[in-house]
């Protein structure tokens, strides 16, 4: 079980030099998929363009300005060239450019691409897994489209691709490129270059370590950011029928690489799909990683003893049993004074109910009671005076019958 | 689900092993896309050559083990299909040299390279199997490397960093050597397949099958087809995993004519026909392992080498290696396992 191999030499012919064709044979059969994402504003030409990448019709329904929020949308289309199958999904951002504020414009795609590696992680994790036939929905590449004003970068733009920056494989291209004029051309694409440079953003670079494909490679480095034209439409220009747009000052040809740089998107897309796709893995680790230690698992304990995922996730176990056997204890007691609080204000409420009937009564008594004084007093009052009045009508009877007897008339004087 | 307590060793060593049903995963649908044809070249077909290249880079990894009695031809069958001295032979034996008292497992890896392809070969080989008085239970130092093999590469797979291309011991394929006696299989051989053929591939091969008439042959092959479906032993290439139609047509060609192919092996050339060829010399003629009138060592070379190669790490890494990450995640609760050290210690600790 040494690791120093040593080197054999063969003296006939074995044939496992078939191995890659064996393994190739597997992969055709099983067949390739391919994520696209486009990030654009609304009506820079994102389905066009998909049409013309692939040269073929990609039915979409243009969307509307009006959407309170970006949204993603995905199609996917099965593809056949030769003997190789492609299931090619394009998932195009809905509404991006379009609101007042765009502070959180990147944070739905952000979350979009997320998703896509927990999928995948999510089906690894699992106890009974199947992954060789797992629908692989991580995206390979995003194409950047950027507006074709001619000036720099905006800052949504800056925004954006600094948010995807170490999650996909950004390709930068300049949407709706016929509207801006070569030499101009060349001074937008320099100065989108270096304001991604000196903000320190990295976009994907094609890979230039294989020789046979180093050259063409270094050449499509400089051409970023591609400038595209895309259009649904053919035209008809001699005898073929050729995808450009017409206008009454010549006629733009797709194909044509002095039009426009679609076709090198397509080559560069096509000739570096496996790259893209070793790539997007790459990064797909990366988020693994980061999800994997947030889970609180480490590779290394405190002494720098290697600890394995079992020891850490058994203490957090009980870490998390315990902090469930206190949460328990709390929501008891929570439960317990709840009821008493209920109970105190059911009794405190009975009581004010009945308050008022005991208040009225005894105002009831006062206030009776103070009208029978009041009507005491006034009795006797009365009888008071009754009393007077008979005592004055005695002394006058009394006079009057003195007076009739002795009468002398006198004269009053 | 684990079998009650055993009253007699005996009886557990020869007892009928139920095979635990394979647990099928939940495959979800892949979607259907919508059907757009291609109305021009693109050149998405040159993905081909890119993973050619890729796989070419990196190369490949290939274990093959050895199973079989001393004396059987192992070792000059494996440097016969491979061209190369892989396997040291262990004829003329040293006087200092016995046979081990117990099963070893001994590794060798070769880094040999053919049309631009390199591959890392290594051989296991299995001294002392079936060699002892008493073989019982002689297949669970094999069964327990094979294990080790499949936790070594689930533990590089669960770590959080980990490395770009896990290093892949695991053992593709087992070249299973049954004596050529003529009868039918012997109980120690029944024993091994059916205890092993639930976690790697076997292939039952006839071994110096040149002590056989092709009557003999034919009637020897049938018996033991008959005695391994009998006995429930899957032997590689496993019916449940035929893909297609396709696969299913072909293999099954394989299965039920060709395998256990009779092979006989050798190192040295001789002047047949004005060609070079290797055989074995006797008095009677020159027996051409190539020859497939003579033997059948050149369908088991195409088999292995150059048809089902990438087929044989695949069943390993798809079916028996998840088979084997599967129980292990179960048995710990759906956790990644241990430590090696304490794994003796703790039975099954949650």
């Amino acid at each position: 079980r040494k690791d120093g191999c040593r080197t054999l030499s063969l003296s006939a012919h074995v044939g496992f030099d078939s191995l890659p064709d064996q393994l190739l044979r597997k992969s055709i059969k099983q067949g390739f998929c391919f994520n696209v994402l486009c990030i654009g504003e609304t009506g820079i030409g994102k389905s066009a363009l998909m049409s013309s990448l692939f040269n073929t019709n990609f039915e979409d329904s243009p969307s509307t300005h009006f959407l309170s929020s970006v949204r993603l949308r995905a199609q996917t289309y099965d593809l056949q060239e030769s003997n190789v199958l492609l299931k090619l999904t394009i998932v195009k951002t809905v509404g991006f450019g379009d609101q007042v504020n765009k502070a959180d414009s990147y944070q739905p795609i952000v979350d979009y691409i997320d998703a896509q590696f927990e999928a995948y992680l999510k089906e690894e994790l699992k106890v009974i897994r199947s992954l060789f036939s797992y629908h692989d929905t991580r995206i390979h590449v995003c194409l950047y489209f950027i507006s074709p004003t001619g000036r720099s970068l905006k800052n949504i733009d800056l925004l954006t691709m600094r948010s995807l920056e170490s999650k996909v494989n950004v390709i930068p291209i300049i949407g709706k490129a016929d509207s801006i004029s070569k030499t101009e051309l060349q001074e937008f694409k320099k100065k989108i270059m270096s304001e991604l440079v000196s903000n320190g953003i990295h976009i994907y670079q094609f890979p230039t370590d294989d020789e046979t494909v180093s050259e063409i490679n270094t050449i499509s480095n400089g051409h970023l950011p591609f400038a595209v034209v895309g259009s649904m439409e053919k035209v008809k220009i001699g005898n073929k029928m050729v995808r450009a747009r017409q206008y009454p000052w010549g006629i733009v040809k797709v194909e044509n690489e002095n039009h426009c740089d679609t076709v090198k998107l397509r080559r560069m897309l096509c000739t570096n799909m496996e790259d893209l796709r070793e790539k997007t893995h790459a990064y797909y680790e990366l988020y693994r990683c980061c999800r994997l230690e947030k889970l609180g698992s480490r590779d290394v304990g405190p002494e720098n003893k290697p600890v394995s995922l079992q020891e850490v996730i058994e203490a957090k176990r009980l870490e998390f049993f315990l902090e469930m056997e206190i949460k328990e204890e709390e929501i008891k007691q929570r439960f317990v004074q709840r009821v008493n609080e209920k109970a105190a204000m059911l009794e405190e409420a009975e009581q004010q109910a009945s308050m008022p009937i005991l208040t009225k009564f005894e105002h009831l008594m006062l206030m009776h009671q103070e009208e029978e004084l009041k009507l005491g007093e006034k009795k006797k009052l009365l009888e008071d005076e009754i009393a007077q009045f008979v005592e004055k009508k005695a002394i006058a009877e009394l006079i009057q019958s003195q007076v009739s007897v002795s009468t002398p008339v006198v004269s009053l004087k | 689900p684990c079998a009650g307590p055993v009253e007699n060793k005996n009886e557990a060593a020869m007892s009928e092993m139920v095979p635990e049903p394979r647990q099928k995963p939940v495959v979800p649908m892949k979607p259907i896309g919508i059907n757009a044809s291609l109305l021009g070249y693109i050149g998405i077909d040159t993905i081909i050559e890119q993973m050619r290249k890729k796989t070419m880079k990196t190369g490949f990894d290939f274990n093959i083990m050895v199973v079989g009695q001393s004396g059987l031809g192992k070792s000059t069958l494996v440097n016969t299909l491979f061209k190369s001295q892989v396997s040291r032979k262990s004829s003329g034996w040293n006087r200092e040299e016995k046979i081990p008292k117990t099963v070893e497992i001994k590794a060798i890896g070769h880094v040999i390279e053919e049309g631009g392809v390199k591959m890392k070969l290594t051989v296991i080989d299995t001294p002392g199997f079936g060699d002892q008085i008493n073989n019982e239970n002689c297949w669970e130092p094999i069964e327990k490397y094979i294990n080790e093999q499949y936790e070594k590469f689930l533990k590089e797979e669960v770590n959080i960093a980990r490395k770009k291309r896990i290093p892949d011991t695991r053992v593709h394929c087992c070249l299973y050597f049954i004596s050529p006696t003529g009868h039918s299989l012997r109980p120690l051989d029944l024993e091994f397949m059916k205890h092993l053929s639930k976690v790697v591939n076997i292939i039952p091969v006839i071994a110096k099958a040149d002590t056989m008439t092709l009557e003999e042959k034919t009637e020897f092959k049938q018996r033991v087809r008959k005695e391994l479906e009998v006995n429930g032993i899957e032997f590689y290439p496993q019916k449940e995993f035929d893909e297609d139609l396709e696969d299913k047509t072909e293999n099954d060609k394989i299965r039920q004519e060709s395998m256990p192919f009779a092979v006989v092996g050798s190192d040295k050339e001789y002047q047949v026909n004005g060609k070079r060829v290797l055989g074995r010399k006797t008095p009677w003629g020159i027996i051409e392992v190539e020859n497939l009138n003579h033997c059948e060592f050149a369908l088991l070379r195409d088999f292995v080498i150059r048809t089902h190669l990438q087929d044989l790490k695949e069943v390993t890494h798809n079916i028996h290696y998840e088979t084997y990450r599967a129980k292990r995640l179960n048995d710990n609760g759906g956790l990644p396992p241990m430590t090696v050290e304490t794994e003796e210690n703790h039975e099954s600790n949650l």
